[in-house]
């Protein structure tokens, strides 16, 4: 447990590792090699090579990011929400959220940067999130929808993950997976209650899952052709599934349960196909993912200048904390002095 | 944007405050939970705190909003000492000959009880 501690000061280092001789590079090349290769483990202070660490970083620190700007479609509608049972729900949904982007963030430490340096990635755009956010949360179903679909897409992307090569992204993984069931399940319930009364109720359910659907199968991320760096990432075990992969699990997974809940997918081309033993679905616009990707979301600024204002505002509060305790630290001081 | 009614922005976002202020970083701690009584503390994972009251309630709320635990410990990070991972070997090699260590070592007939 301790080597995660005390990486920052002797870690070998993302840099430290630069001048290993040749014939010892590959030495531990292949002993990271065999780690990965047996199902073992990567620990932070273990040597790795730098387009591993890299990929891992991109990848944690996107994950992370994508947790703390989802607080904001859903956090909207905190004030909202039509009972105190909904909003004590919805408040404990957000923050687990919170704590999600921050278990990740420590997880990205074990990795040698810095949690600020990526805040101020993500609110100059240098770092991307989940585009899923992008989209705008109109009516209180949409709520349901997003614990149901976004959620739920969300666990059949992470459960795979517990078994990541590395430890501290695995083990956050466990615990994020276990926190996921609560948010799906709200979501559903939500909406079973909504489909059960009146029409127009049930109307805002379907219109919800009609704008979420499509969003929700993105979120796999481009098709297996166009993902060039699956592959290093299946080898480096840091990926599990392809995106294909998962996407069709969840659409298998997904479509049961519309029908247990009354509503239809906007797609119609969706239908078992017995042979493969597997729903088809029809094409996913690829040029609306790249334009939402891209910024032509139609929340991605607001989201972005939300974030950037919530760190900003929060400036004093942090500087507030940090004087008190350098006050209190110097009071202990002088009590030891004196 | 039109989700957005009845949100938040307080202030102006292009009002700069973060910036001349020199942003001192706080402390990494590592947080150890208890998850019942009887068990030992466990590392859970880690965070940051401009001290060490603020880093014992961040971890509260981080690490236990479902009742994971009974007690929390946090510790500086650079309060540990760890055994580096370059001399994994050599570090634990004392106890790698010692196989008179386990009870498995000693031939005891089945015959015998309790043994
Ligand atoms: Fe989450
Ligand atoms: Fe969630």
């Amino acid at each position: 447990m301790a080597d995660e501690t005390t990486r920052l000061a002797t870690a070998a280092g993302p840099d430290g590792t630069t001048d290993v001789p040749e014939h010892l590079r590959r030495e531990l090349e292949e002993a990271f090699e065999r780690t990965v290769g047996s199902e073992g483990r990567v620990e932070p202070r273990d040597w790795m090579p730098e387009g591993y660490r890299k990929t891992l970083i991109r990848q944690v620190a996107q994950h992370a990011h994508s947790e703390i700007i989802g607080m904001q479609p859903e956090g909207n509608w905190i004030l909202r929400a039509p009972s105190l049972r909904r909003k004590a729900i919805l408040l404990a949904k957000v923050q687990d959220e919170a704590g999600h982007g921050l278990y990740l963030y420590s997880a990205t430490e074990t990795l040698g940067v810095d949690r600020g340096e990526l805040t101020a990635k993500l609110i100059s755009s240098k770092q991307k999130y989940s585009s899923i956010f992008n989209y705008p949360t109109l009516t209180f179903a949409d709520i349901g929808v997003i614990g149901w679909l976004v959620d739920g897409a969300a666990i059949c992307n992470q459960v795979p993950l517990c078994r990541s090569s590395y430890g501290p992204y695995a083990r956050a993984m466990v615990r994020i997976c276990k926190e996921e069931s609560f948010h799906q399940r709200q979501g559903f319930e939500l909406l079973r209650t909504l489909m059960a009364g009146t029409e127009a109720q049930r109307a805002m359910v379907q219109d919800a899952v009609d704008r979420w659907w499509w969003p929700s199968l993105m979120m796999f991320g481009p098709a297996d052709g166009d993902s060039p760096n699956t592959q290093q990432s299946m080898a480096w075990r840091i990926k599990r599934h392809t995106n294909d992969e998962l996407r069709q699990r969840y659409v298998d997974m997904s479509v049961p349960q519309a029908e247990a809940l009354g509503v239809t997918f906007p797609d119609p081309e969706l239908r078992w196909n017995a042979e493969r033993g597997s729903y088809d679905f029809g094409a996913i616009d690829w040029d609306e993912f790249t334009a939402v990707v891209k910024g032509a979301g139609p929340c991605n600024a607001q989201r972005l200048a939300h974030r950037r204002a919530a760190h900003e505002n929060g400036q004093w509060v942090r500087d507030a904390a940090s004087a008190y305790a350098a006050k209190q630290e110097a009071r202990r001081r002088e009590g030891v002095a004196a | 944007m039109s989700d957005d009614v009845t949100a938040h922005v307080e202030g102006d976002p292009a009002q700069d405050l973060g910036t001349g202020v020199p942003q001192a970083r706080w402390p990494l701690y590592e947080v150890f939970v208890r998850g019942k009584r009887g068990l030992n503390h466990v590392h859970v994972g880690s965070l940051h705190a401009p001290d060490d009251t603020m880093a014992l309630h961040n971890a509260r709320n981080l690490y236990t909003r479902r009742n994971e635990g009974v007690s929390i410990w946090v510790v500086r990070g650079d309060a540990i000492t760890a055994s580096s991972p370059d001399e994994k070997d050599p570090f634990f090699a004392p106890a790698g000959d010692k196989v008179y260590r386990h009870p498995t070592f000693y031939d005891i007939p089945d015959s015998v009880p309790h043994l």
